[in-house]
């Protein structure tokens, strides 16, 4: 109805409007990705948009910046590092956070209400208010700078949140279900792993997906509990890095910030649903 | 119903064993190293002398640790309202056209890019070279195109810093506002809208009088949420300029007294300030999720 009442001058503004927009948002990435494929000279003699004069002379093109930031750089080594750190972290927030969750959704126990309240109230505590004593524990106990450190950290942060939105999908489950399982003599374990779990894969996808960009984009945990050193460090410590000692390398800082984000942006292409799905839910309601 | 209760007595000490994983991290990394943390900041630099409240007078009147609440204050309004308000006009006008999905993509993709990765795609528009030499940074490469063109320094020069900053954190968090207010707004009956239409009410009146009104609750929500994020900014600081020329925020601020000074009373105090103006958002947050569990 309202498409059809908006007469034409209006229609082509809010066309004009939105192209306009979209344009603003995606030119800095798209300066990026061309900026990655061209070599040093071009980019220092003319700014990246140059290649739109001349697309289709491939010539202008070259993978050189990937394989120098690859293998030199050390950001091949910190994609492997990512990896390490963000399959295990990810992993054991969203078991942790499932038990927890139907715990807290479908159990009885006494302070049940309280301990809820505390874990969204810690959905907001800055992290920063727990980097030192962990810290200091973790130089005690030699975990500085070791990937399993990492993992619980990431854990800790990330469990809040976990418990929060996967404890409100199994209360939203309909009662009957599981009083039915209940009357067939399923025990609670059963009702966990063979109903709850089961009815919540979309859910748990959301929440792996969270976990898993959220793991991959930090900076801050790594840059405290990993240290600098290039054994263990993520991309997004090594990309930092980079920035610092390349300069106005752009040629190479563009390559590797885009082996940095490439596999989010995999991951956010082809699990949009589920992202968006878990935002929608992560989001306490009004 | 019966035998469920029976069921229940019968399983009292499962839903500790449930829980035991989950209390014991949330324990070690967020219950104790907060109050850790809170007698910290009544210690000395290296944690032995008990030294009162000078930590806290020391973040309340040294000049870095006021630049950077300055600093906080312009993120905290101009990245919520620009967030919010984008947002929020972004849902409304993009559900107008058929391309809707396309152009909800665009806007949401930097969500998926790292702060890091923000900061050496807008590090790179905002890059800027000497008047006539080509200028490679997308900004001043426009700019170039008008007379009396003189390159600007982004991220230099003290009047526009902050705000390039703050425009990259905008560019990331708006498909995030959006994406909320987009599903709130669908959820509007459209009868309501069309009836007032047919009423007389034109556009800017639909939405002020009908729109606002209906997706304050989630307009609500999706303001804490921002709040929250950009108290605690730090990485697009610290890739950026690392807080050099005046861009100084709290969580950079702690960031350094806590690795470069290795003064662990200060950086803990500022940590606390940090938490303390958080815990207001905490408060709303957590009264609206019991008023929504009593609902």
């Amino acid at each position: 109805m309202n498409k059809k009442r908006l007469n034409f001058f209006p229609r082509f503004l809010l066309h004009f409007v939105i192209i306009v927009v979209s344009v603003v948002w995606i030119t800095p990435s798209l300066g990026l990705f061309i900026s990655s494929f061209r070599t040093r000279d071009m980019v220092i003699s003319s700014g990246w948009w140059a290649v739109f004069g001349r697309v289709f002379d491939f010539s202008q093109f070259t993978l050189d910046n990937y394989t120098q930031v690859i293998t030199a750089s050390g950001m091949g080594r910190a994609f492997i590092n990512s990896l390490m750190i963000t399959i295990p972290s990810t992993i054991i927030t969203v078991v942790v956070a499932a038990f927890a969750a139907y715990a807290f959704a479908r159990m009885e126990f006494p302070g049940r209400q309280i301990l809820f309240v505390l874990v969204v109230g810690l959905l907001v505590v800055p992290i920063q208010m727990t980097l030192i004593p962990i810290l200091r524990i973790y130089n005690t106990l030699g975990l500085a700078g070791t990937f399993h450190g990492i993992w619980l950290a990431h854990a800790g942060y990330g469990l809040p949140l976990g418990i929060f939105l996967l404890r409100n999908f199994f209360s939203a489950l309909p009662r009957d279900i599981f009083e039915s399982a209940f009357l067939d003599g399923a025990s609670y374990h059963t009702a966990f792993f063979r109903l709850a779990l089961p009815l919540s894969v979309p859910v748990l996808a959301s929440l792996v997906i969270f976990q898993f960009l959220w793991v991959w984009n930090d900076l801050l945990v790594a840059l405290i509990y990993l240290g600098g050193t290039e054994q263990v460090a993520p991309v997004t410590l090594r990309l930092s890095s980079l920035v610092n000692s390349m300069g106005q390398n752009w040629h190479l800082l563009t390559a590797a910030a885009f082996v940095s984000m490439i596999l989010p942006l995999i991951v956010f292409f082809s699990l949009q649903r589920y992202f968006v799905r878990g935002i929608l839910a992560g989001s306490v309601k009004g | 119903m019966n035998k469920e209760k029976i069921l229940k007595k019968k399983v009292d000490m499962w839903p500790w064993a449930y829980l035991a994983p989950a209390l014991l991290i949330l324990g070690f990394f967020l219950v104790y190293p907060i109050i850790n943390t809170i007698y910290l900041s009544l210690l000395d630099a290296k944690s032995e002398i008990f030294v009162g409240l000078s930590n806290y007078i020391f973040a309340f009147t040294r000049k870095p640790m006021l630049i950077a609440f300055r600093n906080n204050l312009l993120w905290l309004v101009f990245f919520t309202l620009f967030t919010v308000s984008l947002g929020l006009i972004f849902a409304v006008i993009f559900d107008r056209v058929r391309y809707e999905s396309v152009v909800k993509s665009i806007i949401f993709l930097p969500m998926a890019i790292s702060f890091v990765g923000a900061g050496v795609i807008w590090k790179f528009v905002y890059s800027y070279r000497p008047a006539g030499v080509a200028q490679i940074g997308v900004l001043n490469a426009i700019l170039s195109n008008f007379k009396n063109f003189e390159p600007v320094g982004w991220l230099v020069n003290k009047g526009t810093n902050n705000f390039a900053l703050i425009f990259v954190g905008i560019w990331i968090w708006v498909g995030f506002c959006m994406v909320i207010l987009s599903a709130s707004y669908k959820g509007i009956p459209k009868e309501l809208i069309e009836a007032s239409r047919v009423d007389g009410a034109n556009e800017m009146q639909v939405f002020w009088r009908i729109i606002i009104p209906m997706m304050k609750p989630t307009i609500a929500v999706v303001a804490t949420t921002m709040i929250i994020n950009v108290l605690k900014v730090f990485d697009i600081v610290y890739v950026m300029t690392n807080g050099q020329f005046d861009t100084e925020v709290i969580a950079n601020r702690m960031y350094k007294e806590m690795f470069q000074f290795h003064n662990f009373g200060r950086a803990s105090a500022i940590a606390v300030i940090l938490l303390l103006v958080i815990i207001p958002m905490m408060i709303v947050n957590v009264r609206r999720f019991r008023r929504q569990e009593r609902s």
